[in-house]
């Protein structure tokens, strides 16, 4: 039988960093085979392996249809993270996925986007945005808002600026704190939806940042009556396995690992705002 | 395909060597350290003959039995779980070849064919639910379940309750319904043989006894009977998902955030708990690895932790998780509750909380609404 725990070598074929502690690496199966065969959706991740550490998940933000690399990119928060940043071009490493349900990019076809997301480098947002942007026949307008704590913690400006040249794609930013030449807003991602001209029946709300700010657009979208089912988001959380196995990704009944880490609010409504759950 | 058959107790050897003669370890209950565990079984005679067990809640005692029965006590510490999810095993190895490249290689599970003499309803019920949760999803779990197929399973119908024992209120006992090959019922003077599967009934067949008489079967049913009168732990009216889910700022927890040590203890002993810590394990010249997989407890803080912050810090975040988890959530996961009612977690519990009285108050709010 299968071993589905075992990761397969991959090969890093390119690394980038984008910040002190925030880097891109681009892998390939080593196998050719294994790397032949692999397929994922925006919002998927993976389980990456080094050798006497454990294994990390890791959202994939490369676009599903470029099969010649798999891109991840890592912020360092932790020892597997640090070391994972510490790798060159042509180290091996342990990777296996794709896991999990990704964004519901089919089901949002011929509807507007809001896409919000708090934080720097938020890899599952990226990804999405990416992915929609090359497709954009297929959507409707599309509303991306991004949020940092401080405008110094502000990335990939130009990639912002880029995405504000497509027609019917708005970009707004906003930082909790900015310095003196921050050329946009102050304060938190909701603030601009009074200027979102949305129609709650044709729009596909998707998001992921801190539990907090997710707690905020949720209920502000739920006013602008947006119905439950059509507003999505990552989530976090512990995992050893990502196969539904190891139990500590648990968010009430749902394994984040193979349920998620896309949920729909519906889905999540009976854990949701609630401490510790 | 099967009657009742009758096996004197002066001849429960020959089932043991029945079993070994078929190919088979045999492994069976025993007294070790005060208390009832499994280990390898050779003789008759190192069954807990005329022992019983004293059980409630953080309490667990072996005693002198009346009888001279070798089934004469409910359940131990553990029974069969760390035999087929072991407490801590090598999934896979990887090493590092000097040209930089990195190996994987699986890890081989070696089995023996294995016979279990004495398990209980309870476990029957919750190995079930651990082959469902291990070996029916989209990634059956290869260790689990090379070791669940070399098991061959003999039941002991239970005639004695322990006071912690509540399986009448989860359905899952005290008669063996399904999931063994053969079951026993004990009377005073020796074993009603049933077969559930047609390698049980070969083992029978084998031993050559004739067919228990309707008044032994009869006696053995009142004692199963006895046995489920015995038990007075009830549970709330199920399904408990939503109502437990609706508990969740209950004030409840807040007691339990101050009674429980978040030991782990429950969950340790609990038959259907399967949570897991995968570690890595690195040889001294740092180029071989094994990844460990061992049982894990959602009352270690590590459990929820994400990159500098832990999920459940409290003890009622935990507590609340396992018990939420258990008898509600598991619902959806598995389509029924995931407690058997073995009541180990009670007995186990060093301050000894009962999770049957912290449901009826959980619960209780709406069920009266």
């Amino acid at each position: 039988m299968n071993n589905p725990f075992m990761p397969h070598e991959a090969e890093v074929i390119a690394r980038h960093d984008e910040t002190a502690d925030l880097f891109s690496l681009q892998l390939r199966f080593t196998d050719p085979l294994i790397h032949s065969q692999y397929r994922f959706v925006p919002g998927q991740f993976n389980m990456l392996y080094l050798p006497g550490m454990s294994e990390v998940p890791i959202s994939i933000v490369s676009d599903p249809d470029d099969v010649h690399i798999i891109d991840h990119t890592i912020r360092k928060v932790g020892s597997v993270t640090s070391n994972l940043g510490r790798l060159q071009v042509g180290d091996r490493l342990g990777l296996r996925g794709p896991y999990g349900r990704g964004w519901p990019v089919v089901d949002a076809e011929n509807t507007d986007l809001v896409i919000v997301t708090g934080g720097l480098g938020c890899a599952p947002s990226v990804s999405l945005i990416e992915y929609v942007l090359r497709r954009q026949a297929r959507y409707g307008r599309i509303h991306i808002i991004q949020g940092v704590k401080h405008s110094s913690d502000f990335i990939w400006r130009e990639r912002y600026d880029l995405w504000r040249q497509y027609p019917n794609v708005e970009v707004w930013l906003t930082a909790d704190t900015g310095d003196t030449l921050w050329p946009e807003r102050l304060g938190p991602v909701t603030q601009f939806f009074d200027q979102l001209d949305i129609d709650p029946k044709q729009t596909s709300v998707m998001m992921c940042g801190p539990e907090g700010m997710m707690k905020a657009v949720v209920h502000d979208m739920q006013q602008r009556a947006v119905p439950g089912k059509r507003i999505w988001f990552s989530m976090e959380r512990n995992m050893h396995c990502a196969l539904g196995s190891c139990g500590r990704c648990q968010l009430g009944a749902k394994f984040v690992c193979k349920d998620g880490p896309v949920f729909n609010y519906d889905e999540l409504a009976p854990y949701w705002g609630h401490k510790g759950v | 395909m099967n009657r009742q058959r009758f096996l004197p107790g002066e001849r429960f050897q020959s089932l043991i060597d029945q079993l070994k003669s078929a190919g088979y370890d045999v492994v069976g209950p025993q007294v070790r350290d005060h208390a009832i565990v499994f280990d390898a079984l050779a003789k008759v005679d190192q069954l807990p003959i005329g022992i019983t067990d004293e059980q409630a809640p953080g309490r667990y005692r072996l005693e002198k039995s009346e009888s001279r029965r070798c089934f004469d006590w409910a359940t131990g510490a553990q029974a069969i779980k760390p035999m087929t999810f072991v407490a801590r095993e090598t999934l896979w190895q990887s090493e590092r070849l000097p040209d930089g490249s990195l190996t994987f290689h699986e890890t081989l599970v070696k089995t023996r064919p294995t016979a279990i003499i004495g398990v209980r309803a309870c476990d029957l019920a919750a190995l079930s639910i651990h082959d469902h949760h291990f070996m029916r999803g989209a990634h059956p779990d290869p260790l689990y379940s090379q070791r669940r197929q070399s098991l061959f399973l003999i039941a002991v119908h239970c005639m004695r309750s322990a006071a912690t024992c509540f399986c009448t209120a989860t359905g899952d006992g005290p008669r063996a319904r399904s999931g063994y090959d053969l079951a026993l019922s004990e009377l005073d003077e020796g074993f009603i043989l049933e077969a559930h599967t047609g390698r049980g009934l070969d083992i029978i067949v084998q031993l050559g006894i004739d067919e228990a008489t309707v008044e032994q079967i009869e006696r053995a049913d009142a004692g199963i009977g006895q046995a489920a009168k015995q038990q007075q732990r009830i549970l709330p009216v199920g399904p408990l998902q939503e109502k437990l889910v609706s508990a969740v700022e209950h004030p409840r927890w807040q007691t339990l955030n101050d009674r429980c040590l978040s030991c782990g203890n429950c969950t340790a002993v609990c038959p259907t708990c399967f949570c897991q810590t995968h570690v890595d394990e690195i040889s001294l010249d740092g180029q071989q690895t094994s990844h460990i997989r061992q049982w894990e407890s959602c009352f270690n803080p590590d459990h929820s932790h994400i990159h500098g912050i832990v999920i459940r810090s409290e003890r009622a975040h935990r507590y609340r998780q396992w018990l939420t988890h258990k008898f509600g959530t598991w619902e959806e996961q598995f389509g029924r509750s995931g407690c058997v009612g073995c009541g180990r977690c009670i007995t186990w519990c060093p301050v000894g909380i009962d999770v049957t009285e912290e449901l009826a108050v959980l619960c209780k709010g709406l069920v009266n609404e």
